[in-house]
């Protein structure tokens, strides 16, 4: 699967019609730098030998140099994957608590108005471009209200978070202890994930603002995504709702919540496991523009900044964790899935 | 010798009825209603060269950034330009792309999901295999990376759109098939000797229309989605072109003098659009597939 994935990124780069070369250079290209950059990234090579060079250094764990400045591609995703991760982290968590909610009460209130409203919520929501309602949300939350800063990841004014097991790689010792055990080169311990970093670092007022300032981008993500889990949990619930055995807990005299929650929504959940798995894809694309409308400097808004220098073996790497990070995610899932139902075992 | 009658199949004789579908409840309310947004964008976006108060391109035609008025409606951009008259051109970009990426995904998807499933064995496994990798891959950042490869312009965002959305059409295609190759009318025409182009086209075929239908109404809404996430990229149509997406790009940076009027209305306009084609999509899908409806 992750071995066709990189075969179609590199088709996509190297074979679709437009060189990357001469596109980088747009028009007015030399000819003496156009051959230049060629060599210097081994494009004039025959095109199978660049395909093995390609997954080889893959394989590696290179990502290639930079069209722009020659610099390592793999280093500057590695720097921006946390920002990503953190705010697909937390339009999940959104999403999902938001769209499982929402589909309970659906499937509770079975064509019933309160069922129609939120069914016309799941779909209103998946038909706004995401980047819509973040300008939106900008709009009212942020420059209306003042409640909420606009864009960025963090408080400028403020020192970064860091985890206490930092380490500042220009002391000798643990550059060579660190570089010889993870082989990453200039990069600190901190997990990279603000949220986390701070409580590491137990300074809640950090915290608070980092929440702060991932709120909206994380909460225009998944009010965008919690449509595709209300429909499906509403689907689910209303049909294990119905079956024996949340008659029979109803009838022992469990409190509504305790049979919703307790026993009707495990049974009805693996489904709904399997859709967050399926939905990173769609949450990472969204991801992109969220980034790009928030200045979130993750990968999405690399992606966008590369494009914008035609920088295409960043592009290239970019795509490839981009597949590489949902392969993982999917991998985990049924993983989890197997976990979860005992029916499935390894 | 008689020419064996086809018969319509009930699909087109549920669907073609508005009637029928008033009375068919939420569902065919749904198909009505998004029917209804779609058409109107499509006759607005039509009819606007007509109606428009303002050349949509034509920079200073008022005041720079003035708020609505009743010389201008929805107000001015940053360049002077009317957003009233942009709005009622913007649509066909949106349109146009949809429905280029709507076609190249028939033409492709279905042919390759029929022929596939149907041959099974080794071509079944190949195509399945690549189009499982295409769907599990972040789709916008496919189509982002198409579309940097591919350049502008209206016939490359299709492409790239079109790319990404061809694994659902096999898909769906493919698990239909799957279950219609073993009915008993297969294996009665395959018995009087029909070739497999024939039971293709005259027994298979028909049977997965409405799920195909289904398929590429919610595609149209993932297509304009996916095409005003390419423009405000900046892989989108040139500046010359009016266009909804581009609308908001440029409005998002005017967001701090407060000009709300530059993107609201539309995105708005993009959403009724998206709108119309998920609640088609919606209604179609619940009725055709009634097993929630009891």
């Amino acid at each position: 699967m992750i071995f066709i994935l990189l075969t179609l990124v590199f088709l996509i780069i190297r074979v679709l019609p437009g060189d990357p070369v001469l596109l980088h250079f747009e028009k007015n290209a030399n000819p003496v730098a156009v051959e230049q950059m060629r060599h210097q990234l081994g494009l004039d090579k025959p095109l199978w030998e660049q395909y093995f060079d390609y997954l080889l250094a893959i394989f590696r764990g290179d990502l290639g140099q930079s069209m722009q400045d020659y610099s390592s591609v793999g280093q500057q995703i590695f720097s921006a994957f946390p920002a990503t991760l953190e705010l697909a982290i937390f339009s999940m968590i959104i999403a999902a608590t938001l769209g499982i909610f929402l589909g309970v009460q659906a499937s509770k209130a079975y064509n019933r108005p309160q069922d129609h409203a939120i069914r016309i919520f799941g779909i209103v929501t998946y038909a706004i471009p995401v980047f819509f309602l973040g300008m939106v949300l900008q709009l009212t939350l942020g420059l209306g209200l003042h409640w909420l800063p606009v864009g960025q990841r963090f408080n400028p004014t403020v020192a970064i978070p860091q985890s206490p097991w930092y380490v500042d790689l220009n002391t000798p010792y643990s550059t060579a202890v660190i570089s010889s055990l993870f082989k990453i080169g200039n990069v600190h311990l901190s997990t990279g994930l603000y949220t986390l970093d701070s409580l590491l670092e137990g300074n809640i007022f950090k915290f608070i603002e980092s929440l702060r300032y991932l709120c909206m981008p994380s909460l225009t993500l998944g009010l965008v995504l919690s449509g595709v889990f209300i429909r499906l949990t509403r689907s689910n619930m209303f049909e294990t709702l119905r079956l024996d055995f949340v008659t029979a807990a109803r009838a022992r005299g469990l409190r509504e919540t305790r049979v919703t929650y307790g026993y009707a929504l495990r049974n009805a959940f693996l489904p709904v496991l399997t859709m967050v798995g399926l939905q990173f894809a769609a949450l990472l694309g969204g991801a992109v523009l969220t980034e790009t409308t928030f200045s979130w400097p993750g990968l999405g808004r690399y992606i966008v900044d590369r494009i914008n220098f035609r920088d295409y073996t960043a592009i290239q790497g970019a795509v490839i964790v981009f597949g590489l990070f949902v392969s993982i995610v999917s991998l985990a899932v049924d993983l989890l899935y197997a976990y979860l139902d005992p029916r499935i075992r390894l | 010798m008689k020419k064996p009658v086809r018969k319509r199949s009930s699909f087109n004789n549920q669907l073609l009825k508005i009637g029928s579908l008033s009375k068919r409840g939420l569902a065919g309310w749904l198909i009505i209603v998004g029917a209804i947004f779609v058409i109107a964008i499509i006759v607005m976006t039509g009819i606007s060269p007509w109606i428009r108060p303002y050349d949509p391109i034509a920079i200073n035609v008022g005041p720079i950034l003035a708020p609505p008025s009743n010389q201008h409606l929805f107000g001015t951009n940053d360049l002077g330009q009317d957003v009233f008259s942009r709005v009622l051109s913007g649509g066909g970009v949106m349109l146009q792309v949809s429905l280029l990426s709507v076609i190249v995904c028939l033409a492709i998807g279905v042919p390759l999901g029929l022929f596939a499933s149907y041959a099974g064995g080794i071509p079944d496994r190949v195509v399945g295999l690549v189009m499982d990798s295409l769907y599990a891959f972040p789709g916008l950042v496919l189509a982002i990376a198409i579309a940097a490869m591919l350049g502008r312009g209206v016939i490359n965002m299709a492409l790239s759109i079109a790319v990404v959305y061809v694994p659902s059409y096999f898909r769906v295609i493919r698990s239909q098939v799957l279950s219609i190759k073993e009915t008993s009318y297969i294996e009665a025409a395959d018995a009087i000797g029909a070739r497999n182009r024939t039971i293709l086209s005259r027994y298979v075929l028909p049977n997965i229309v409405p799920s195909i239908v289904v398929v590429a109404t919610v595609n149209f809404a993932d297509a304009i989605l996916t095409a005003a996430g390419l423009t405000f990229i900046g892989l989108g149509v040139p500046v010359t072109v009016p266009d909804w997406g581009l609308d908001l790009t440029s409005g998002q940076r005017l967001l701090t003098s407060g000009a709300w009027w530059v993107i609201s209305y539309p995105g708005l306009m993009i959403i009724l659009l998206a709108l119309g084609f998920t609640l088609m999509g919606e209604g179609l899908s619940e009725l055709l597939n009634p097993r929630l409806e009891q």
